[in-house]
């Protein structure tokens, strides 16, 4: 019982990894970029190739992963996404699906759509029992990596000049630049950043959550969810979100399995209706 | 918008329709060639089943030439994504428009259920070489298949199991309709032979997380633990079960074959080693004629073959010798001698059975091993076999 | 309503010449293209499932991912009412009308608030939603095998009786004349004071409910409509296919048909129409020329389309101006 507790947090983990660039993108530049999986994506395959085709240890991979992927980000943030971010939704969102269907059939082309499978360390396998809980051992890994992060990030945050000038932005971009703030350079060094933690999070992933071309569209549903419901004006929202959203997805599958999937849509569904704006967004946010 | 505009778009829209709609119509209806419609899944979630069997389908004709009785003999390939109602225009297109002789391939169940009543109706004969469920050959008479049945293999892994010291299992299977098939199928054969099924677990077929269900095992303790999952999610089930040191507690992993497929088994490492299960085809299986198969198959591909590919090479085999029979005719006399075909495929002996028109062979029970022989490579090694195994879904 | 208003109103209801030409070339082109009544048929469901989320997204400005939801259950409908009680298609047809605005009628109200983001995940859950539904209620549905035993009777019209042909002429010929009808209906819809307020609020919701527009009723009945027309293309694809799977369900049917929608325009009713027309062929050629990865250029065309701008790819002399 406590195990299932345990798994669904680390699982509720990877999700607000992979998912909190979105939701940054999301509140600060009002872009629903449905293509944040493909950054997944390419940190889960760097790390694949990397382990399995030129023998880089696990560990290396994982900054590589972030490092690539927020390359990546940074190549197509002032190209292409930056166009984007006055138009309609309805652009945006089939644009990045236009980007997501792009990246799947490339990764597919490239390497081919089977499941990807690596190795993690030894030391890293298996795991041992404390009282009446399984710590899986990479499971642990993936919490505690991920509870770092959250903790940088939340400092960045709050703490450096950085974080307040995001935060800035966020509120209001017009005021923002209207102070000298370079609202532009904001944008691009949040897109890479959130970019590279979704790389991170894919790679992370890997072992968990499989990897195949299909990723992006698989589980875009579910960083949806973490931003809808989480709000995009903090990082405690998704945080909770993805918590909440993990918890519940393994608690419903062991006790009620027949019902399975559908606890997480409803319970989507019911919390929006209740409150339009993300379970944990501040009140009187703009969005 | 403007009246310019939409003029515009009118025009552009009409223009494609007019370009890419005189394009089939160029093409005559042809006397000469008898012609081979094959639809498979070349994209989307099934499109390794398209590949493995558009590689065999290649394999054959580079081997036996492409005239049979005397005439050409053309394969038109489609791809259909593995959506049943493209599966059904498309197979309507090539028996109205390409007047093919045989419809072949069927990656998934719903497409050639879909296809079934045009079959019926234009009395073509379709091979199916892929889809396993039962009920497939019964919604046509011009059903004839060459694959294999899930029932077929999941009544023999359960036999197995249970005349092996296996007393108490639990099934875990994909939530949906090939998975509710095996956990029937097991269920009612390790029953038979005196074993307890304790709990019948299923996970869903996307984005699945084997946690929960791993969980439960975990809790009840059984002797074994039957899984059948579509190919591609066993890799991540098997690290998930070693993780949580399920393989050490005593519980046995027995499953089909689709999860220790021979298109990954490869990629999937340490965990894979010592899984047990049954299936009709083996790239390891020690016959000389699938020695032969298999080389040429690595030689002109860079993957090895699998059951899907050795299904798609049967098919073709069976509709080259059903032509020679009929100097090329279709139709029902076509079909005729698709029936009742003996022959020694890849995987074995195989008999395309006269009354059920399903396929009647072999199947193993293997374990995966490390075979130093074969380049060191992870196998599924045949030690035992249930031979001539009919499809129990029909037996009722 | 005053006399400029309701002149406006007869101005822009009135049939214009293209209208009428592409509305005769339904006809024709199944007149004189007997051969390929099956893609004329695809292209004709196609559309109609465009249609109606025109009305839902061009016209009420309400971006839908799981249009697929009414998509699908009213191909559900329509095979359960064949199998279960009447093979009449009319019937059929009547049956999954009925369902899917029920659906649409309940599932509007999830869309009154929140921003795009918000419909954006609401739709696509309750499609999810359904997609399970579909798939665990396997006794009803046929699961994952998808429901077979669905056989049409003749579609009875004043001219007599006819049978679903091998050919697919007569659900070609069934299809288009569906496609007719629900064009004209909608076109009756907008062009009405009910559908300028609906076009008001899509425009500018916090001003259209300052002049006293009812904004939650319009988009209820806006999207009850939608949802029901979507139920009629599903109901045909399953009625002149025999057959309907979880498939009708899927994301990528939604995904789709917002796509066609694109490419052929929101906001003028024949967007559907010319988005299909141009989709379906689109995908035939890329499919035959790259059958593993035509998705890649469909991807490659959607972010160019975006980035140049919808209204401006069909103004070609306007792209080398900012």
């Amino acid at each position: 019982m406590l195990t299932l507790l345990f798994d669904g947090v680390a699982y509720g983990m990877l999700l607000f990894v992979l998912a909190v660039g979105l939701a940054v993108t999301l509140g600060l530049m009002n872009f629903i970029n449905l293509a944040h999986g493909a950054f997944a994506m390419a940190g889960g395959y760097i790390t694949v190739l990397l382990m399995n085709r030129a023998g880089v240890p696990f560990l290396a991979c994982l900054p590589l992963a972030f490092i690539g992927a927020g390359l990546l980000g940074a190549a197509l943030e002032p190209t292409l996404y930056r166009r984007m971010y006055a138009r309609p939704h309805l652009d945006q969102v089939l644009f990045s699906i236009g980007l997501v269907f792009m990246a799947v059939t490339a990764v597919d082309y490239v390497v081919g759509s089977m499941q990807q499978n690596i190795q993690v360390p030894a030391w890293l396998q298996g795991r041992f029992d404390i009282a009446w809980v399984g710590i899986g051992r990479y499971r642990l890994f993936i919490i505690v990596v991920c509870a770092v992060l959250a903790l940088a990030m939340q400092w960045v945050l709050v703490r450096t000049r950085f974080g307040s000038r995001l935060r800035a932005a966020v509120d209001d971009p017009r005021v923002a630049s209207g102070l000298g703030l370079n609202v532009n350079r904001i944008f691009l060094a949040t897109f890479v950043v959130g970019s590279g933690l979704a790389g991170l999070g894919g790679a992370l992933g890997a072992e968990v959550l499989g990897l195949d071309p299909s990723f992006p569209l698989k589980f875009m549903i579910y960083f949806l969810i973490v931003c809808a419901v989480g709000g995009t004006t903090t990082i405690t929202g998704p945080l909770l979100a993805a918590l909440l959203l993990g918890i519940a997805d393994v608690m419903g599958k062991y006790y009620v399995p027949k019902l399975g999937a559908f606890i997480v849509y409803t319970l989507m569904i019911l919390i929006l209706l209740v409150r339009p704006q993300g379970l944990f967004a501040r009140a009187g946010a703009a969005r | 918008m403007n009246l310019c505009e939409r003029l515009s778009r009118a025009a552009l829209g009409l223009a494609v329709a007019a370009a890419a709609l005189a394009a089939p119509l160029a093409q005559a209806a042809d006397a000469g060639p008898i012609k081979i419609g094959l639809i498979l899944p070349m994209t989307g979630q099934s499109a390794s089943t398209g590949r493995q069997i558009e590689a065999a389908v290649k394999l054959w004709v580079a081997q036996n030439g492409n005239k049979v009785a005397g005439r050409q003999v053309e394969v038109i390939l489609k791809d259909d994504g593995a959506v049943p109602d493209t599966t059904r225009r498309l197979a309507q297109e090539l028996i109205v428009n390409d007047k093919v002789a045989v419809l072949a391939g069927f990656g998934i169940t719903p497409t050639a259920l879909a296809t079934a009543p045009l079959g019926t109706q234009s009395k073509t004969p379709m091979v199916v070489m892929a889809a396993a469920t039962s009920s497939i050959t019964q919604a046509s008479p011009y059903f004839i298949r060459t694959s294999f049945t899930l029932p077929q293999v999941t009544v023999s892994i359960a036999d197995w199991a249970a005349k092996n010291g296996i007393k108490k299992a639990i099934s875990l299977v994909a939530d949906y309709g090939p998975g509710f098939d095996a956990e029937k199928f097991f269920d009612s054969q390790f029953r038979l032979d005196g074993g307890q099924v304790l709990d019948k677990l299923r996970t869903p077929l996307r984005s699945p997380d084997f946690a929960p269900v791993l969980q439960k095992v975990a809790d009840a303790k059984p002797d074994a633990l039957f899984v059948f999952l579509p190919s591609g999610q066993g890799a991540t089930f098997m690290k998930q079960f070693a993780e949580r040191g399920l393989d050490k507690s005593g519980v046995r992993l027995i499953a089909t074959g689709d999860v220790t497929d021979d298109d990954q088994l490869a990629d999937m490492g340490e965990v894979a080693i010592g899984v047990v299960n049954s299936h009709h085809y083996s790239a390891a299986h020690p016959s000389e004629a699938n020695k032969k198969f298999v080389k040429a198959f690595e030689a002109a591909n860079k993957f090895r073959p699998n059951f899907m590919a050795v299904g798609g090479y049967d098919g073709m085999r069976v509709i080259y010798k059903a032509l020679e029979a009929t100097k090329g005719e279709g139709g029902e006399k076509l079909l005729e001698a698709m029936k009742g075909q003996i022959f020694e495929s890849p995987r074995g002996p195989v008999l395309i059975d006269a009354q059920t028109r399903d396929i009647v062979q072999d199947v193993y029970i293997r374990k995966v091993e490390r075979v130093p022989a074969m380049g060191n490579q992870l196998y599924n090694v045949e030690f035992d076999v249930i031979k001539q195994v009919k499809d129990p879904g029909k037996a009722k | 309503m005053s006399a400029q208003a309701s002149a406006a109103l007869a101005r822009d209801a009135r049939w214009r010449g293209w209208e009428l030409a592409t509305l005769a070339a339904l006809p024709v082109a199944w007149l004189l293209l007997p051969g390929q009544a099956l893609i004329l048929n695809e292209i004709a469901i196609l559309a109609l499932f465009a249609l109606s989320l025109d009305l839902v997204l061009g016209y009420a400005g309400v971006v839908s991912l799981g249009h697929a939801a009414f998509f699908g259950l009213g191909a559900y409908t329509a095979a359960l009412c064949a199998k279960l009680l009447t093979p009449d298609p009319w019937l059929g047809l009547a049956a999954a009308v009925g369902a899917t605005a029920l659906l649409g009628f309940l599932t509007s109200f999830l869309i009154l608030r929140g921003s795009d983001l918000t419909r954006l995940m609401v739709t696509l859950g309750v499609a999810l939603i359904l997609y399970e539904l579909a798939n665990k209620l396997d006794w009803l549905t046929g699961g994952a095998d998808g429901l077979q035993g669905v056989a049409m009777g003749p579609v009875l019209t004043p001219f007599g009786a006819f049978e679903f042909d091998i050919g697919g002429r007569v659900a070609c010929a069934y299809s288009m004349a569906l496609l007719v009808a629900c064009l004209l209906l909608v076109r009756r819809l907008v062009h009405s004071p009910f559908g300028f307020s609906l076009q008001a609020l899509r425009d500018n919701p916090v001003r259209a409910a300052s002049i006293g527009l009812s904004v939650h009723a319009r988009l209820i009945v806006a999207y009850t409509i939608g949802g029901a027309i979507g139920g009629v293309a599903g109901a045909l694809l399953a009625q002149t296919n025999g057959f309907a799977s979880l498939d009708v369900l899927d994301f990528h049917r939604s995904a789709e048909v917002l796509l066609v929608l694109v490419i052929g325009g929101t906001g003028y009713l024949y967007g559907g129409l010319f988005g299909a027309v141009a989709f379906k062929l689109l995908h035939d050629l890329l499919s035959a020329w790259t059958p593993q990865y035509w998705n890649f250029w469909i991807g490659v065309f959607l972010v160019v389309l975006v980035i140049v701008g919808r209204e401006r790819l069909l103004r070609p002399w306007s792209w080398g101006r900012r």
